[in-house]
């Protein structure tokens, strides 16, 4: 593939039924386009997780995911309430989640750190009552 | 060991299972999903108890061959449409996450 490839996706905040949709449509798109299983997985995991946390932290954003010859770039952008202590945010085991989100099977505050672990680069700038935008890459 | 060939071993009911012919190659048990999304391998059987939409869609982004709801937990219809129509294999037991395990270690060894 010569040309690069963009996938854009609104994601919806109050949804908990569609909540990780565009990571199952990311998914397919990838695996039409023959990227290894290995690759696939890995941004799988990394936007799953980050677009949960745009759904259950920010109120929904915006997921973008690039796919070029070398890499495949995930940009998660939300105007949700920010963080904090990006630090803090990133040790595991660290979460707000209220008991409500953590009834479903979220919060265990493992979320950041999978998207660090299955990515090859992850930044985050947040700026509290802003929003959030996170910017990882995945080689391939 | 394909999925079909689990459920007439181990003492557990299909409550969908449109991929029948998915291999089961080991297993994970795990409630939380992150864990379960980090952790769990492609293939594996995954037990657990918690039972919502979120977890159709762990199952389908990790590529695990099934779900196992333990200890006689079911899903409610909407969420067991949308596992059919994703694909996605959900078995029921009765047995405790453990004794599932310890059954399956024996059918997958
Ligand atoms: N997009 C975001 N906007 C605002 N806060 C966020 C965002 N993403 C993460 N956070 C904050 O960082 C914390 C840690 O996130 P992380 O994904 O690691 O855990 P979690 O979402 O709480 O639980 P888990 O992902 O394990 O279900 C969250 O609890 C939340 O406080
Ligand atoms: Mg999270």
């Amino acid at each position: 593939m010569s040309e690069e490839l963009i996938f854009r996706f609104n994601v919806d905040g109050d949804d908990f039924t569609s909540a990780g949709q565009a990571s199952v449509q990311v998914k397919k798109n990838l695996r039409q386009l023959g990227i290894d299983a290995e690759t696939i997985r890995r941004v799988s995991v990394a936007m799953y997780e980050g677009e949960i946390n745009m759904v259950i932290h920010a109120g929904g954003g915006v997921a973008e995911v690039r796919v070029t010859d070398e890499y495949i770039e995930i940009v998660l952008d939300d105007h949700g309430p920010g963080i904090k202590n990006i630090e803090e945010a990133m040790k595991a085991g660290f979460s707000t989640a209220p008991d409500t989100i953590r009834s479903l099977g979220f919060g265990a505050g493992m979320g950041l750190p999978n998207m660090k672990r299955y990515t090859d680069e992850m930044h985050i700038t947040s700026t509290v009552g802003v929003g959030t935008k996170i910017v990882m890459r995945v080689n391939i | 060991m394909t999925v079909e060939g689990l459920t007439k071993i181990i003492d557990c009911s299909a409550l969908t299972m449109p991929d029948p012919e998915a291999e089961v190659t080991g297993a994970y048990i795990g409630d939380l999903l992150s864990w379960v999304m980090g952790r769990a391998s492609e293939g594996d059987a995954w037990i657990t108890i918690m039972s919502n939409v979120n977890t159709v869609a762990v199952a389908t982004l990790t590529g695990v061959s099934c779900i196992i709801l333990a200890e006689g937990v079911t899903l409610d219809d909407e969420v067991l449409s949308t596992a059919k129509n994703k694909g996605v294999n959900v078995l029921s037991t009765v047995m405790s996450a453990y004794d599932c395990a310890v059954a399956l270690n024996g059918v997958l060894r």
